[in-house]
């Protein structure tokens, strides 16, 4: 019964003071407006870009490094157990690129319940013949169906056909950049000298594009088969076994895992990637700012309002408290009328929040660098929704907070006896 | 007489003093008391200090020395939600210059001191507000805004809205001083018809003599002190 009169004069003090109560909601509402486009917006990109990287690369990447052995004859002698030893000109000993026992690993990794799925990879440096001149490529070998399950492979190849990779025998797949500069059309057969000083002719069945022009200028993929046919090497030679897990954030602490079970050098995406994370949340951290900052200025805007609404309604507030309302009942009405705008101008601006960021999401937007972008990525995840509510409710009652105790404050003394 | 009656209100000793611009008394140890069903009003000079007493009688001023007690309870010093409570329970106003809501209507204007009391039902309220507004003939003005109406017509509804709780006293500031003659002849007899009728206790600062002499009984001010405590005969 209280609170309904508290709210009903609330509504009525509002609905005298129409015009003025919308400016104030539709300031709330332009800003959680442009809070949620604006973080869905962001963010969208944010996980585009970041997926350029993350749909490209190992959640783990289990490989064998080139480094001097760890374990020196010297600290097996036990006269210098318990001293330093310097150890001068070491070279890494030359150990095998491939790994060893790599299908029994795979075998391993593909049972464990973590892991999404395993691919096997052979990263092999080429020289490509064209005219006169030698190009410098990397030839991944890859398993192509894994390949695509894991890595999306298909959506970065652009042109051509990916499973003719598998099908057609010695056949590449170029990197965007790298056949313009060879000037190679699909169906060419190209020429390449591998680091071992084999000569072998490859066709070409197709373009890379992953959007990372440094990559696509020297990335290119064939085959595991081709790649060990290249190199002259057995069918068990594997350099990279790439692992991809059900949740990116365990990849540090398996990484570690499986590089002592395996014995082999592991990296973690975190590790690799790092830059990404930070670049990632500076982003959100600067819409974040943005947004809050357009929440502040509506939240001056409905201080002000309920400011001038207060000193346009002193008569009412002295008459209220003269028949008996309390600070605190005219403290709440005040309240009340800035949590309703905030309500109202947030529920109006989440929504149309929404829209604008569906409107964004059908705005094309294709570029060379990004195949597979066709229009404005947006998220829609509805954290930033819930933030926008809260943070619109939040600004609003601090905004009403001081007009409200100062409205509560006010003496009928002083306002009857000033007429 | 009803002297033996235990009083419904007593002022001990106010003192009132202003601070700007300089430090002056206002009230100089006003004491008194109004019993059950008195009609009082208070007369003297403008500025004697009228308005003043009333505001601290009201419990909406609390700056002042001496005591206050509503019904032999010590008001002076309570918290001022308590003094929130007493005014709406106990207390009705009529000022000088109407203070209706202009947000409301006629009807709601009088209803919300009810409605805040919260005694009663919402329909109940309603129901006894209409009767009210019925007695001052201004029921069917019930549903209008209160900036409709003319000023006469204000303080018919401004006494309505002071009687919807069934106070111990209404307090009254000038409440004709505002008026035109004939208007003010219509809320003074209202006022004497509440007292003759209801037996309503009211005590109403005036400065219009004749409506002094119409009351049961004139306290006459003269700065800030009371100088004269008169019991008016009123041969009807
Ligand atoms: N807020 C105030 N500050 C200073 N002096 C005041 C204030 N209010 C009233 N006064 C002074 O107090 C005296 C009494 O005023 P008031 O009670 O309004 O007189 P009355 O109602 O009898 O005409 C006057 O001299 C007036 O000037
Ligand atoms: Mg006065």
């Amino acid at each position: 019964m209280k609170s309904g009169l508290i709210t009903s004069i609330a509504r009525s003090l509002m609905v005298a003071r129409f015009k003025q109560t919308l400016v104030a909601a539709i300031g709330v509402t332009f800003s959680i407006t442009m809070f949620v486009a604006l973080l869905g917006f962001m963010n969208g990109l944010n996980i585009m870009l970041d997926s350029l990287v993350i749909n490209r690369t190992p959640h783990i990447r289990l490989y064998n490094d080139i480094k001097p052995n760890p374990d020196q004859p010297v600290g097996r002698v036990q006269a210098f157990a318990g001293s330093y030893n310097i150890i001068r000109s070491l070279k890494p000993n030359a150990s095998r690129e491939s790994i060893y026992n790599n299908e029994a690993i795979m075998n391993t990794l593909r049972a464990d319940k973590r892991v999404l799925g395993v691919a096997p990879k052979i990263t092999s440096r080429v020289f490509f013949n064209v005219g006169a001149t030698d190009m410098l490529g990397i030839v991944n070998g890859v398993d192509v169906e894994e390949e695509n399950h894991l890595f999306r492979f298909s959506d970065y190849v652009t042109s051509g056909n990916f499973t003719d990779l598998k099908n057609v025998a010695n056949s590449i797949i170029l990197g965007k950049g790298a056949a313009d500069r060879m000037l190679a059309e699909i169906g060419d057969v190209i020429q390449a000298t591998t680091s071992q000083g084999n000569r072998v002719q490859l066709k070409v069945v197709g373009y890379f594009q992953s959007g990372l022009g440094e990559l696509d200028n020297v990335q290119c993929y064939a085959s595991i088969g081709t790649v060990q046919k290249m190199t002259g090497q057995p069918a068990s030679y594997i350099t990279d076994i790439q692992v991809k897990l059900h949740h990116l954030e365990m990849a540090p602490a398996l990484a570690k895992e499986y590089g002592a079970v395996f014995g082999v050098d592991a990296d973690d995406i975190q590790t690799v990637n790092a830059q990404f994370e930070t670049g990632t949340g500076v982003r959100s951290m600067i819409s974040y700012a943005v947004g809050i900052t357009l929440l502040v200025v509506s939240g001056f805007g409905i201080y002000n309002i309920l400011n001038m609404m207060i000193y346009e309604k002193m008569d009412t507030i002295a008459i209220l408290k003269a028949t008996g309302f309390s600070g605190g009942d005219v403290n709440r009405i005040f309240t009340t009328i800035a949590v309703s705008i905030g309500i109202v101008g947030g529920a109006a601006g989440i929504l149309l929040g929404f829209l604008v960021c569906l409107g964004i999401e059908r705005i094309p937007f294709e570029t060379e660098a990004l195949p597979t972008i066709k229009t404005f990525p947006v998220d829609f995840n509805p954290k930033y929704y819930a933030i926008a509510g809260v943070f619109s409710l939040v600004t609003t009652y601090f905004a009403g907070f001081f007009p409200a105790r100062k409205a509560s404050a006010v003496d009928p003394v002083d306002i009857i006896r000033g007429k | 007489m009803t002297m033996e009656q235990p009083p419904v209100l007593e002022a001990q000793g106010i003192t009132k003093y202003f601070y700007s611009p300089e430090k002056t008394k206002v009230l100089k140890g006003v004491s008194f008391r109004v019993h059950r069903g008195e009609f009082v009003s208070v007369a003297g000079k403008s500025g004697c200090g009228k308005s003043t007493l009333l505001y601290i009688l009201s419990t909406m001023d609390t700056d002042y020395e001496g005591k206050l007690l509503i019904e032999q309870q010590l008001v002076t010093g309570r918290r001022p939600d308590d003094l929130a409570r007493i005014r709406n329970e106990k207390i009705g106003f009529v000022f000088q210059f109407h203070y209706l809501l202009n947000e409301f209507s006629v009807l709601e204007n009088v209803m919300i001191p009810a409605l805040k009391l919260g005694k009663l039902s919402r329909e109940e309220i309603e129901h006894r507000a209409m009767e009210k507004l019925r007695i001052f003939d201004m029921h069917q003005h019930a549903l209008k805004k209160a900036n409709q109406l003319s000023g006469g017509q204000k303080q018919r509804v401004a006494i309505t809205r002071a009687l919807i709780n069934d106070p111990l006293i209404i307090m009254g500031d000038e409440p004709t001083g505002n008026l035109d003659k004939k208007n003010s002849e219509t809320v003074f007899n209202i006022f004497k018809e509440l007292a003759g009728t209801f037996h309503q206790t009211m005590l109403v600062v005036t400065h219009d003599p004749e409506f002094a002499a119409g009351t049961d009984r004139t306290i006459v001010m003269e700065d800030g002190n009371i100088i004269d405590d008169l019991t008016n005969s009123n041969l009807p």
